[in-house]
């Protein structure tokens, strides 16, 4: 609950990343103003740095210890737990990976402005993964959408850029009024109040009419917002489009770093507001959002995979690939339906870690996809022949993300698939893991065609190398090491981790 | 059973292949002699530790087995799972994700040591024959070696989950194995028509494992609550164990004590957990052993494959299927085995007769061997169906035979093909004077696999055969009203027929392949084989016969191996 007495030093403890990060982008914007053209590799390192060094605040500043116990913080607008500090690393990471990975794209890192816009987008994420407010929420939304608006534009003299800007800003501006919509119902019903666990208790309470459809209707238009960030079936219109016409960087960030913040989000939205045990009238909220969740998983899946077959462009085929992930990230949030906690705490888990690999494993696939279509200019899949033979080791980490994304060990993708299966099945959703496990096969068909045409396709381009300077090695390094450690040892950690915050989820 | 070994065996036989191979991809790609190098030096030091493995567990055989008396005539509570327990040697486990109950644990037993050692043979066999490929060596070799361990890690794992890591982590490499390095005409389409029927199998049974361990779950915190207490107080669960597990150990117990088979399952009230799951995970995995109507992918992969791969997949990744079928199906589901393997035969009888009679129609070569896969792994899995120890142990020994054989086979063809550049059968003919070490591996394998007294092959099939005879008499199928009963003596019959058929297409093939004309023209090229090929047939062919003249290094190893899953059907 809202702590009685306001103690700043441990307000402003809660909030350390965003203080961070606000600085960190004052820091940038002063350097783009002052650095002599030409230094924008000094910039890129700077913001990329220095995001990876926030990301490890919240591991300092761990829930439950004396300097920031866990709870409500600044009047109930965020809640300081576990679940968001694994979100903010994970969007943190992904960040500044994104800024590592753009400094040599032509028309895009070598502008100053470009890292800033990252990091207030990045800003928006780590907020929305501590959310505890409608207000917040929705501010921590438009902070996150607004600059992304402005980087899938970011290169404007090319037409198919300043396309997908617009498009998505079309596609979110729609999406964010819905769910405003949703918001002030709530809001309404719910007799003024703001805060989402103050919300879910007082629908509960006897003081809340018998009456379920008003609340059924604001869930839906939430969810309907919450489907387009993370870009599921039937709100994926925007994202091919998107995802093809921005920036590649801007893509992988976009892609999963604005998607797990939306999981996050989403899932405390699902737990706090309308809780498992929330019964109005005769009905029983949580049937009605697990079958909508399991609906939208099951045809976020199969048209996400069935689609991706077609793809002839590599973004494209990711695109349609993000779709189907999110079908299986969400088959974690329908088993949130699970009546005994610690299968809750697994479904919940079960999302925290999917996100969390699949954030390296996008990175990991885009850094090869900035690479390649920066040496050669193309992006469509054919042009991708030979390039083991172009650069064994590009074909190796391409190879490592796409099994990943598979869910092949000892990749993680394999685990993570496996813990969203295995929550279905315990929280008794057996036939939507049958469905995931088909679905994965699917999958694995169009990734498999990728990795076949870099290994056995010939090009007559073989004799040209592809460059890789030095930020990218690190780049594919660390998301390379990161995949292959979360996918064998590193699995325990993170998902204990992530149990954890489940656990931390339920306390109001 | 403590090991004699202390270093952690096992785990070095795992990774001592992925460490190689990730070594391989960090090497510059021209040095490709220390590239064959190192591989080989690998594989040796893999086959030696194999070797160490098998001949290790045979010295306690014995002692296992007296165990295993001593606890039946104690009458000890669970015993099938105690038998099964105390019978682990080079046991290692380390806890991996505790909260799923997933730990990475590894032991040996009497079925998957003569598995283990299959599997370092049939690995220097594929290094040795692969010593000529020029084309991008270093990841060739790289991804033999994944392959290795993956491989590795199906057989030596004691945890489900561990299980289908390595599963699915064998089967990748062997995609980029066939579809960039083999036979150019069908590798893209046989490449991935093989990874999709492997997985779409297993996925399908890793669903029923996750239901199976949770059943087990529910069994332990529910109604067997004190089983599972007694079971940790008696030291057969390690204190720390939890009830959600995937513990073969732990799901062995829960499957002795009824769990699988509450009455009710899913809201029907006929139906048990392993009534209902059982088929799914046996023929899941069973889709590797190339189970009918499953085993379409089988012989288009061999045919495709590079020739090491080729010597891998039929003669080892095939075994894991069943051994895999054996272990979750069979051993953990033993009431739905005793409920579906009656009808199941049907499918093994299929394989065996129609596989053998494709292969007899084949004109390529290679296409003979892979059906004759086909017809070969029926037997293994009908073996299975006899459920009693003569039949069992028959499979259990067709396993090793099989393998060792067909890798001879596709080593034979590969020799062949490389040097003929064909492998169309009436073009082909008189080979025995140019290559006559081939011609007379390829008889010996070829009389292996026709069960010729005094080979392995015999005391492999003459058992399984037998196994179904004895068998024949317990065994009724219910169909509606219809009752089928001691059909499996019909069978048998049918089976043996199918011997015949084998026995015919195998002489077509050296009639043809090594003696008959020898086209001077066409082949004036041909040479004979190096002292690599000498090696690898040695090493092949030797199992074959010593298996054949002297079972007993192998036999009662199976046998043992198979006592608590027998216990668990409830006659040891």
């Amino acid at each position: 609950m809202i702590a009685t007495e306001f103690d700043l030093a441990t307000s402003l403890l809660a909030i350390l990343p965003e203080i961070g990060l606000t600085v960190l982008a004052l820091i940038v914007l002063a350097l783009d103003l002052s650095l002599p053209k030409g230094q924008h590799r000094t910039i890129a390192i700077v913001a990329g740095l220095g995001l990876g060094f926030i990301a490890a605040l919240p591991l300092i500043l761990w829930p439950g210890s004396q300097a920031t116990p866990e709870g409500l913080y600044w009047g109930g607008m965020v809640r300081h737990d576990v679940l968001s500090q694994i979100f903010k690393v994970m969007v943190l990471l992904a960040a500044g990976i994104t800024c590592l990975m753009s400094l040599d794209v032509k028309g895009v890192g070598h502008r100053g402005e470009f890292y800033l816009i990252i990091i207030v987008s990045t800003l928006g994420m780590t907020l929305m993964a501590g959310a505890a407010d409608l207000i917040m929420a929705f501010l921590a939304l438009e902070t996150t959408s607004i600059p992304l608006y402005l980087l899938a534009a970011f290169k404007r003299s090319d037409p198919k850029s300043a396309e997908s800007g617009v498009k998505y800003f079309l596609f979110g501006a729609f999406a964010s009024a819905l769910m405003l919509f949703g918001m002030s119902l709530l809001f309404g019903f719910s007799g003024g109040q703001t805060g989402l666990y103050q919300i879910g208790q007082y629908l509960g309470s006897q003081a809340f009419a018998d009456n379920a459809l008003p609340v059924l209707g604001a869930l839906v238009l939430i969810i309907v917002g919450f489907g387009f960030k993370i870009s599921a079936v039937p709100f994926h219109f925007w994202t091919p489009d998107v995802y093809e016409g921005a920036p590649t960087p801007v893509t992988a960030f976009l892609s999963v770093a604005s998607k797990s913040a939306s999981f996050a989000l989403l899932v405390r939205f699902l737990m706090a507001v309308f809780p498992a045990a929330l019964v109005i009238g005769d009905a029983q909220i949580k049937d009605f959002w697990v079958q909508l969740m399991a609906a939208s998983a099951v045809i976020s899946m199969t048209i996400g995979n069935v689609v991706a077959l077609a793809q002839r462009n590599i973004k494209r085929l990711l695109a349609y690939s993000s779709i189907a992930q999110a079908g299986y990230t969400l088959i974690g949030v329908a088993a949130l339906q699970a009546t005994s906690a610690e299968v809750q705490a697994q479904a919940v888990a079960s999302v925290g870690f999917y996100m969390f690999m699949y954030v390296f494993t996008n990175l990991l696939a885009f850094a090869v996809v900035v690479l390649f279509s920066e040496a050669t200019g193309s992006e469509t899949i054919a042009d991708l022949a030979g390039l083991s033979r172009r650069n064994p080791a590009l074909a190796l980490m391409m190879t490592v993300g796409l099994l990943s994304l598979a869910g092949v060990p000892p990749a993680a993708g394999f685990f993570g698939k496996f813990f969203v299966f295995n929550a279905a099945v315990q929280s008794g959703l057996v036939w939507l893991a049958v469905v995931g496990v088909l679905n994965a096969i699917i999958g694995l068909y169009y990734y498999l065609v990728v990795i076949k045409v870099m290994y056995v396709d010939r090009s007559e381009d073989e004799d040209k190398p592809i460059p890789v300077s030095r930020p990218y090695v690190w780049v594919l390094a660390i998301t390379a090491g990161l995949v292959i450690v979360l996918g064998t040892v590193g699995a325990q950690v993170v998902f204990d981790w992530a149990v954890r915050s489940a656990g931390s989820l339920f306390v109001g | 059973m403590d090991g004699t070994f202390t270093l952690p065996i096992l785990s070095l036989i795992i990774f001592t292949p992925i460490v190689v191979g990730v070594i391989l991809l960090l090497m510059k790609s021209d040095q490709r002699d220390l590239i064959r190098g190192l591989s080989i030096a690998a594989a040796v030091a893999v086959l030696v530790m194999s070797g160490a493995v098998y001949f290790g567990y045979n010295n306690q055989v014995n002692a296992v087995n007296a165990n295993g008396d001593a606890l039946s005539e104690a009458g000890t509570s669970s015993l099938a799972t105690q038998m099964f327990r105390d019978g682990l040697a080079f046991e290692e486990k380390v806890v991996w994700v505790e909260q799923l109950g997933i730990s990475y644990h590894l032991g040996v037993d009497g079925l998957n040591a003569p598995m283990v050692l299959l599997t370092g043979m049939v690995a220097v066999a594929g290094v040795l024959i692969s010593w000529r490929i020029e084309d991008r060596t270093r990841e060739f070799m790289a991804f033999f070696m994944f392959l290795v361990a993956g491989v590795y890690g199906v057989f030596l794992a004691i945890d489900m989950f561990v299980l289908f890591f390595f599963y699915e982590l064998a089967i990748f490499p062997m995609y980029l194995l066939i579809a960039t390095w083999g036979w150019v005409k069908t590798r893209e389409y046989a490449a991935m028509k093989l990874t999709l029927y492997i997985l779409i199998g297993s996925v399908i049974a890793l669903v029923g494992v996750i239901a199976m361990v949770l059943a087990a779950n529910n069994y332990f915190i529910g109604d067997g609550a004190q089983v599972f207490t007694q079971a940790k107080d008696s030291g057969l669960l390690s204190p720390d164990a939890r009830e959600f597990s995937f513990d073969m150990t732990q799901l062995m117990l829960a499957a002795e004590n009824g769990a699988f088979n509450i009455a009710g399952y899913a809201g029907v009230e006929t139906l048990t957990f392993a009534k209902l799951w059982f088929p799914f995970i046996f023929i899941g995995f069973g889709v590797l052993a190339g189970v009918f109507p499953f085993h379409n992918w089988s012989p288009d992969g061999h045919v495709a494959a590079p020739t090491a791969v080729s010597m891998i997949h039929a003669g080892v990744l095939m075994k894991l299927g069943a051994y895999a079928a054996l272990r979750a199906g069979v051993q953990l589901l033993p009431d739905g085995a005793q409920t579906h393997l009656p009808w199941i035969v049907f499918l093994t009888l299929i394989n065996v007769v129609y596989g053998a009679f494709i292969a007899f129609r084949q004109r390529d070569f290679k296409y003979v061997i892979g059906f004759s896969s086909v017809s070969h792994m029926g037997l293994v899995s009908m073996g299975f169906a006899s459920m009693n120890i003569i039949g069992m142990t028959g499979a259990g020994l067709q396993m090793f035979s099989h393998g060792v054989m067909t890798a001879l086979f596709f080593g034979c063809v590969g020799m062949v093909y490389d040097r003929a550049h064909t492998r169309d059968i009436p073009s082909l003919g008189g080979f025995v004077k140019r290559m006559p070490w081939v011609a007379v591996a390829f008889i010996i394998g070829g009389l292996t696999s026709m069960g010729m007294p005094g080979l392995s092959g015999f005391i492999a099939e003459f058992p399984i055969f037998v196994g179904m005879w004895n068998a024949s008499p317990n065994v009724t199928l219910q169909i509606g009203d219809f009752t089928l009963s001691n059909y499996y003596s019909i069978i048998v019959i049918l089976a043996a027929l199918g011997i015949v058929v084998t026995a015919a297409y195998v002489l077509r093939v050296v009639g043809q392949v090594f003696f008959g004309e020898f086209n001077e023209k066409l082949y004036s090229d041909v040479g004979d084989i190096t002292v690599t090929d000498r090696i690898i047939l040695f090493l092949l062919g030797t199992p074959l016969v010593v298996l054949g003249i002297y079972p007993a290094i192998m036999a009662p190893m199976i046998e043992a191996g198979l006592r608590p899953i027998l216990a668990i059907f409830g006659g040891a």
